[in-house]
């Protein structure tokens, strides 16, 4: 890695892509928002497109089921506040969007803890264990700002439902040669034969931190990107697990129900090896500033290198 | 006056109730008190006021019927089986494995359905995104929502309700059937909702209420009304009666999701002509 990293908000990248995506012509586009849209970025796209761009107030359950109504006549629809607020509507997420497959794209910013300063209550731990509920949803945690507009990009041009987890903090850029996102496939940013690290967001960057230190220990680590969790790279998985034979899974979301939950049980059935979980325990969050908080969760470069010796002394057992 | 189109309305909406019965009873599950409450006011929707195509039910230039009491399926596959968009052998079907025709509305099943519902309280917002698009298209076509009385507890339709105002949506209607009755007991001792009127009135609706659900022309009177209201939304507040067209379901709440028994199943068909 090189010594000098620049870094970006994830969050950044959504309204600078619409706009880009509604001149391109590709899609036909409408921006809902719920009086958050300067923090989501999606205000940028009112600028340029203001007849496209629809307020509905702090009202989230009225924004969702309107953003299924505008596409069921064929629009593309964006729908984004912060992760905590969308999940506010989850049942209309289930009936206006989910159930009837209709096209909205809802990018949700300051996912997971590292909201930092806000608490406790604007720090989504849960989203990816509610939308990775939704049957019809795709789920996307991009890691960096470059893969976000990517992820962004391919969701607008794909059919039916998604949902993106964006991030507040200004996290290093790891794909400065350009993305490399493709829906459903893992990024193997790293090559390695004793363990997998799987993660996604901002653990990715942890993760590849980890397995310099791990390589300095003689431990030869791969580093999976999985930045789509639905639909899950499961060959990806399967294959890690067959060549490297261990595998931790490292999120910034509640260890029992996020990526890791879904990793497990997908090999469960393909190819069983020792696994180790980096993720949120059993708790809430707290105010701190965001690597902090980070910190205070385990979720930092150490935690990764610490789970990767543990399912390396099960492996050799 | 009893005009020759009502006659054929009249006849329309005698077959539809005769409908949702069988289709209750044949299920042995499903709601009959709310769609036999708002039997009128859809039929003559669909017969007189609403712009579609059963033979193109994708037909673009459409106008949206929202079901978002998405319990009164009953009615609503008996309206499409009546104007042509299903068989009426396939009503028969009704909460059947295999059938299109679930429990509670389905987006496209079958071709007609227009939004999901079952969860009360989403239709005015779906009904006014599809408005608000129709609007940037410089569509002219109109959406109409059913709501139940019940339905206006959800908080949801309040914020529907301010945002069709503040975005000066017309061409947007809300039919609230108001007949008094919810899932487990009469509205008003559930958690009264009047004076609804002035409630859309103060959220910047124009509104017209107490048209008797029941009378044809009144209904057609009102749909009429609210279809030419422009430079606000609109909303007609219908008084019916829940259960109407059987004397023994009518007002009456163990009617609301409860099917009839096999010998309630021969006096509701007696008391229903064909
Ligand atoms: C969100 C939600 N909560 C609860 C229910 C269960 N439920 C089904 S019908 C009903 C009562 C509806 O009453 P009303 O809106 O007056 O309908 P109508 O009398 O016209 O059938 C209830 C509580 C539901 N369908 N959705």
């Amino acid at each position: 890695m090189t010594a000098v990293q620049t870094t970006a908000a994830t969050r950044d990248a959504l309204g600078p892509t619409l706009v880009r995506l509604q001149q391109s012509g590709a899609v036909d586009l409408v921006v809902v928002d719920a009086d958050l849209g300067k923090s989501t970025t999606s205000r940028k796209f009112k600028d340029v497109y203001p007849e496209r761009f629809f307020t509905f107030g702090v009202a989230e359950q009225n924004m969702i089921s309107a953003a299924g109504g505008f596409a069921s006549l064929g629009y593309t629809v964006f729908a984004s506040s912060f992760a905590v607020f969308v999940e506010h509507a989850f049942d209309q997420l289930r009936m206006s969007i989910a159930q009837p497959r209709l096209n909205v794209k809802v990018v949700a910013s300051h996912g997971g803890v590292s909201t930092g300063e806000d608490g406790a209550s604007a720090q989504s731990i849960e989203d990816i264990a509610l939308f990775s509920s939704l049957p019809t949803f795709k789920v996307g945690v991009p890691a960096d700002v470059v893969e976000a507009e990517a992820m962004i990009e391919a969701a607008a041009k794909d059919s039916g439902p998604w949902y993106i987890r964006t991030g507040r903090p200004k996290i290093p850029v790891l794909y400065t040669d350009g993305p490399r996102y493709q829906i459903g496939k893992a990024d193997t940013l790293r090559e390695g034969g004793d363990l997998t690290i799987v993660a996604c967001g901002l653990l990715v960057e942890r993760a590849l931190r980890a397995a310099d230190v791990l390589a300095a220990e003689g431990v030869s680590a791969r580093v999976l990107n999985m930045a789509t969790i639905r639909p899950l790279d499961v060959d990806a998985l399967e294959a890690a697990a067959r060549e490297t034979g261990a595998i931790v899974v490292a999120e910034e979301h509640l260890v029992h129900t996020g990526l890791g939950a879904m990793v497990a049980q997908a090999l469960a059935t393909r190819h069983p090896v020792p696994m180790e979980f980096v993720g949120i325990p059993d708790r809430y969050g707290e105010s701190g500033t965001w690597d902090q908080v980070l910190e205070i969760m385990g979720l930092t470069s150490q935690g990764v290198a610490d789970a990767a010796r543990k399912v390396m002394a099960r492996k050799r057992r | 006056m009893v005009t020759v189109a009502q006659t054929d309305l009249q006849s329309r909406t005698r077959r539809i109730r005769r409908h949702i019965v069988n289709m209750v009873y044949g299920a042995k599950s499903g709601h009959i008190g709310g769609s036999m409450s708002s039997t009128e006011i859809l039929t003559v929707l669909y017969d007189r006021i609403l712009k579609h195509d059963p033979a193109n039910p994708a037909w673009a230039e459409r106008d949206r019927f929202i079901m978002s009491k998405g319990h009164c399926t009953p009615l609503q596959y008996a309206i499409l089986a009546e104007f042509g968009y299903i068989p009426v052998e396939e009503l028969s079907t009704f909460r059947q494995k295999g059938s299109r025709l679930q429990g509670h509305s389905v987006l496209g099943k079958p071709a007609g359905v227009e939004n999901s519902a079952g969860s009360l309280g989403m239709g005015l917002s779906f009904g006014l995104g599809i408005r608000l698009g129709m609007r940037l298209r410089g569509q002219e076509n109109h959406v109409y929502v059913l709501m139940g009385d019940g339905e206006q507890q959800e908080g949801q339709v309040w914020e529907a309700a301010m945002a069709a105002a503040h975005h000066h949506v017309d061409h947007l209607v809300a039919l609230i059937d108001r007949n008094g009755i919810q899932n487990d007991d009469f509205t008003k001792n559930t958690m009264d909702s009047a004076p609804l009127e002035d409630k859309y009135r103060a959220f910047g609706w124009d509104v017209r209420t107490d048209v008797d659900g029941h009378d044809l022309a009144a209904v057609e009177a009102a749909l009429t009304w609210a279809r030419d209201v422009r430079g606000k939304p609109a909303c007609v507040i219908f008084n019916t009666t829940k259960g109407k067209g059987v004397s023994f379901m009518e007002n009456n709440p163990n009617f609301h999701g409860a099917p009839p028994t096999d010998e309630e199943y021969v006096r509701a068909m007696e008391e229903l002509p064909a």
